[in-house]
């Protein structure tokens, strides 16, 4: 059982050590301290998950006593089982590997020590969000890495787009943690707990079950799980909540590859995994589910397809990524979503970890207009880069190729109209995706450089300490798939899981999912030659096409550029009311309606009545006395009418 | 036990503080030094004795502890003091909170040390006084005592526009006070007494309870503050000197919360029950249109004074909520409103200190220069935001929770509040620490110097500390929470059983 602590908490002594001392031991002690911490976590969560794997079952481990008020009684605890195992691997392995490579790619930071903290910090608060027994811790960590990855976003804080992004981050989550909170309230006014297990013992009455919620009686079930999504959206960056993600590539690179590809954003899944007891049993929040992440997967591809920075167009497809998550969740193949996720992590944090060698090699260029022709001056990133091209591409046999297909196949097999509008986006993903990989690759490391010689005389590889990352990572990103397919969605898949999955008797996708036309299987792949096949011919054998099809479909160009136009219209519905209304309620409410009828209008009445209160005093007595015969008529003849005096 | 006035001792130290500083002979520069002196030890062993008191309560029990009860004005009348699982921790507040304000003011107060250590000294055993009181009248003897001290702090030691915001502050109080004190004295007529006990016990008829509760209502509703009675507190909280602004937000505030639990709830219940749905709708306004506001702000005092006044809506809400939950998280969110909106009036104070000006936009870069007192603030800024792991989390969640299961409505409103928040909170922050150094004046600027690490520690401690573990707090709280909760609903069963 020390085994869990020490996982848990050696990233979180880290933190304190190089957060609290970073000053006093040095930077460079700092490093050491929190990666040769996040290693052994690491270690160890290997280990365990072979345990896991080996004898299935759920462990709990009681920390301390949270918060007990009436009904309501949360503790802190360490709960372990399959699911959590995953992604305690996942994340202390990128976590690591990113550490490590941050030592290079930080060596020039004069913060370096406040850096490692937070990303100790971060890794962290992902284990208390996976690590969660209830409800309430697992908010807990959902809040604690979107503080963590505030702080990142924001780690250059003298400049401004990067504060902006920081803060756009945080308030976007905000809007979906306003759902989760809402939802934690829900399941405990329908339930009386936010344990996980007592929660979902009770899911079966939940589906019977209606409650009053603003005004209308709703179904119980799926109204918690349309509001746990909300949640799940934000942090996840699906379509209507994704505006923050993109932004948040101000953050150095190394946070871009662990928290905003690998971990973090991957924590919406998670959640709708992890609630799979509840969200099989509403069809209604499934189909929101891939309607979503369908319509997400679409939508991030379509403006990857244009991107100029090279992080964008990795954050893009990460959003794109994470649609296809959701579809599985969706159509109720959770493994395959959990296999996704598993195998995302490792090639979309090997390209971003690869384009951050590649803008440390530019001299911190991002703009891929400015790049080319760097295969011959930077060999090894080149190639680390391929791998993880083709391993998102979904090459036969690398790690995509099994986790992705398996996906489309699956939504295809459930053959309802949610499904299969998720499977048609989804193959039309896979198409954009290829492409702008492709693109991404020809722009950056084919062709003729269009960067300076002054630039160009600068190249350098980077320092082993970045490539080893790199090199470790690409071995999970060729085999990971082809590891671990029969564990989390193949033959053994039961007996892996063993039960931190629930699936409804009736739900056979992970078998109907092979059982599906031949078209159906081999779509993706063709998919894939198509959009090389394009992105081949526009950035290598015809150069100038892009930018005269740019030019004859100009609207289109424009609107995918920029994004849809989202955070215009955002900012044109949410950001300039509210700040008009701030400014309303402020002028307007407090100052000329309270104000004006409260204290200030009652301090000019009483100075106005006061000058004519003198105006009386006339100094005549005769007026005095007058006054108080009238005063004691009307004295006398109250009482007289009231009967006082009888 | 022994019979030694354990609570009367803890009141009225302070004041004999004060006295003794009234005897502080010498020139302006010892008097000065002297009147500090005196004022951070009687202060200090205050909260030693109030610590004291704490570690002899008993936390199982709902009952009045040290019980103190000696015949007073008229029959019926006493000097009554006790303290209660709701009122002792407003107690410790209290007393904890004072000798940091003392310390925030050593070198801040210049002029008239000595009437200003005498004004906060006299001011404390006020404070003090209302939570102990169990005797109504003694009660708003202290509870408006209190807003002489104040009154004065705020109209010779404050800013700019000082005499406006006093008045401001005294006028809207009074008005309050005026209809509370009309509605003790029918009381006193009806039952003869003004033992709080003793009036919880009388059950009032449903229709007096309308006009008592309207009038308690008016009094707390002012002191909270609730929407739309709340513009005085941010004209006091900017004009107030940096302790003022402390105790203001940490401890004056909650007196009105603090009313609403010892007397609308016990002592009207059905109107209280009658009178929810208004209270919902006035504290979800509070939450959202004082955000809002906050938002607007380009005066650091004025934005967290907003914030303090919707965070107060939550509290409003969770006490009517009349839940478990809701009442216990709106007596833990105004204990952690207190150290966190101190400390973040203290962390204004700092810089305010070194530039003499309040202005947002006076400031920008800050983190370039002072790397602790960002750390600081951010943790305040997220506290204040009500991030979990932040002891500004609980009382938020827990009256969200408390809420929810009366009225759904409000808690999406209350909800809301979360992004808001974070809004406002974000945004403050990002003018004052990041970017550059803009400002030519700020180039020099020094980080938090040894005494204000040492006032602003302890408060850390505590954010942190009831943010991972608020166990202690809420177990103390627990049995008298739930014996008033279990005897409102009998008296709600009772009432409508009776009438249907």
């Amino acid at each position: 059982m020390g085994t869990y602590h020490a996982i848990v908490f050696f990233p979180l002594i880290g933190a304190a050590i190089a957060g609290l001392f970073g000053r006093l031991i040095g930077d460079r002690q700092a490093e050491y301290v929190t990666t040769g911490l996040l290693i052994l976590s690491a270690l160890l969560s290997c280990i365990s998950l072979i345990n896991i794997g080996m004898d299935g079952g759920t462990q709990k481990i009681m920390v301390l006593n949270w918060i007990s008020s009436g009904g309501l009684d949360i503790d802190w605890v360490l709960r372990i089982d399959a699911l959590t195992a995953v992604m305690l691997v996942v994340i202390t392995c990128v976590s690591s590997l990113v550490h490590v490579y941050s030592i290079g790619y930080m060596s020039h930071d004069p913060h370096r020590a406040r850096f490692f903290a937070y990303l100790s910090l971060f890794t962290f608060m992902m284990l208390m969000l996976v690590t969660a027994d209830n409800f309430l811790q697992l908010f807990f960590g959902w809040e604690g890495v979107g503080l963590a990855s505030y702080l990142l976003i924001g780690f250059w804080f003298k400049k401004a787009s990067a504060n902006a992004a920081a803060i756009k981050a945080f308030v976007v989550n905000r809007v979906g943690d306003f759902g989760l909170i809402l939802g934690m309230a829900a399941i405990y006014f329908s339930v009386g707990s936010l344990q996980f297990d007592t929660v979902f013992d009770s899911a079966e009455a939940l589906a019977q079950g209606e409650f009053d919620f603003l005004g209308m009686t709703v179904p119980m079930l799926t109204t918690i799980c349309l509001l746990l999504f909300m949640g799940a959206m934000g942090k996840s960056a699906q379509f209507l909540l994704h505006t923050w993600l993109p932004d948040a590539m101000e953050g150095p690179t190394p946070v871009s590859a662990l928290i905003h590809a690998a971990t973090m954003v991957t924590a919406g899944v998670f959640l709708v995994a992890r609630c799979s007891p509840l969200f099989e049993l509403s069809q209604t929040a499934l189909n929101v589910v891939i309607v979503v992440g369908g319509i997400t997967a679409f939508f991030a591809a379509t403006v990857g397809l244009v991107q100029n920075d090279i992080k964008r167009v990795i954050a893009y497809s990460t959003c794109s990524q994470l649609g296809y998550m959701f579809v599985a969740l969706g159509i109720g193949a959770y493994q395959a979503a959990m296999f996704h996720l598993f195998t995302h992590a490792f090639f979309k944090a090997l390209l971003f970890l690869g384009a951050g060698s590649v803008i440390h090699a530019m001299g911190d260029e991002q703009d891929m207009r400015k790049m080319g022709g760097l295969r011959q001056l930077i060999p090894a990133t080149f190639f680390m880069m391929l791998i993880g091209t083709i391993a998102l591409t979904g090459f036969p046999l690398t790690a995509g190729y099994y986790s992705k297909d398996a996906i489309i196949e699956g939504a295809f097999a459930a053959q309802a109209a949610p499904h299969m509008f998720g499977f048609a986006m989804l193959v039309i993903a896979a198409f954009f995706t290829s492409f702008y990989s492709w693109r991404l690759m020809f722009m950056t490391f084919f062709g003729v450089s269009r960067s300076s010689n002054e630039t160009l005389s600068h190249v350098h590889e980077s320092p082993p300490v970045m490539l080893v990352p790199l090199v470790v990572l690409s071995f999970g990103a060729l085999f990971a798939g082809a590891a671990f397919a029969g564990l989390f969605v193949g033959s053994e898949q039961t007996a892996f899981w063993a039960g931190s999955i629930f699936t409804a008797a009736d739900n056979q996708i992970l078998i109907e999912l092979k059982q599906v036309p031949g078209w159906v299987v081999l779509s993706p792949l063709v998919m894939m030659i198509s959009g090389f096949a394009l992105a081949w011919v526009m950035y290598i054998y015809r150069p100038s096409w892009p930018s005269e099809i740019a030019a004859q479909h100009d609207l289109i160009y424009r609107f995918l550029l920029n994004k849809w136009y989202f955070d215009e219209l955002y900012d044109f519905i949410f950001v300039r009311p509210a700040k008009w209304l701030a400014r309303f309620f402020w002028k307007g409410g407090d100052g000329f309606v309270i104000d004006g009828f409260g204290p200030d209008g009652v301090a000019a009445n009483v100075l106005r009545v006061t000058r004519r209160m003198v105006g009386l005093q006339s100094g005549y007595v005769y007026h005095y006395a007058f006054v108080m015969l009238l005063g004691v008529a009307g004295i006398v003849s109250w009482l007289m009418l009231t009967g006082g005096l009888s | 036990m022994t019979d030694w006035p354990l609570l009367s001792t803890i009141t009225f130290l302070p004041l004999l503080g004060a006295l003794f500083i009234l005897l502080v002979r010498g020139d302006e520069e010892t008097i000065a030094a002297n009147s500090r002196a005196v004022a951070l030890w009687t202060t200090v062993v205050t909260l030693l004795l109030t610590l004291f008191m704490i570690s002899r309560f008993d936390g199982s029990s709902a009952e009045f502890q040290f019980v103190e009860r000696a015949a007073w004005l008229l029959p019926g009348v006493d000097y009554a003091m006790g303290v209660d699982g709701i009122s002792v921790l407003f107690v410790l507040l209290t007393a904890a909170l004072m000798p940091l304000c003392i310390l925030a003011s050593w070198h801040a107060i210049k002029l008239r040390v000595r009437e200003y250590m005498l004004a906060f000294l006299v001011l404390e055993t006020l404070m003090i006084g209302v939570f102990c009181a169990m005797d109504i009248v003694l009660f708003y003897l202290f509870f408006e005592g209190g807003l002489i001290p104040m009154f004065l702090i705020i109209g010779i030691w404050g800013g700019g526009r000082r005499i406006y915001a006093s008045f401001k502050f005294f006028l809207y109080t009074l008005i309050g006070s005026v209809l509370m004190l009309l509605a003790i004295l029918y009381m006193y007529w009806q039952t003869g007494t003004t033992f709080i006990p003793d009036l919880m016990a009388h059950g009032f008829d449903a229709s007096v309870q309308t006009w008592l509760w309207l009038a308690f209502f008016a009094s707390f509703a002012v002191k909270m503050p609730m929407w739309p009675v709340h513009t005085w507190l941010p004209d006091a909280h900017v004009e107030a000197p940096t302790a003022g602004s402390v105790i203001l937000a940490g401890v004056l505030l909650k007196m009105g919360g603090y009313g609403f639990l010892r007397f609308s709830l016990p002592l009207f219940p059905i109107a209280s029950d009658f009178f929810a749905p208004m209270v919902f709708a006035m504290s979800a306004i509070a939450i959202v249109y004082t955000s809002l506001i906050a938002f607007a702000q380009e005066d650091m005092k004025k934005l967290i004074a907003y914030s303090s006044v919707a965070h107060m809506g939550f509290v409003t809400m969770g006490i009517f909520s009349a839940t478990t939950q809701g009442v216990q998280g709106a007596v833990f969110q105004m204990l952690s409103h207190g150290w966190i909106s101190g400390a973040l009036f203290l962390c204004v104070g700092v810089v305010y200190d070194r530039m003499h000006t309040r202005e947002i936009a006076a400031y920008g870069g800050l983190a370039n220069r002072m790397p602790i007192y960002a750390a600081v603030f951010m943790l305040f800024t997220m506290a204040n935001v009500g991030l979990p792991g932040t002891s500004g989390f609980v009382g938020e969640f827990l009256t969200i929770l408390g809420a929810f299961q009366v009225s759904t409505w409000t808690a999406l409103f209350a909800a809301s509040g979360v992004i808001f928040s974070a809004v406002y909170g974000l945004s403050l922050y990002r003018r004052v620490t990041f970017g550059q150094i803009e400002h030519e004046g700020l180039q020099q600027i020094a980080d938090m110097d040894r005494r204000e690490i040492f006032i602003i520690a302890p408060l850390v401690a505590a954010t942190l500390i009831f943010g991972f573990w608020p166990m202690p707090i809420l177990e103390l709280t627990a049995p008298s929470i739930d014996a008033l909760i279990a005897a409102y609903q009998e008296a709600l069963a009772a009432h409508f059983g009776g009438s249907q």
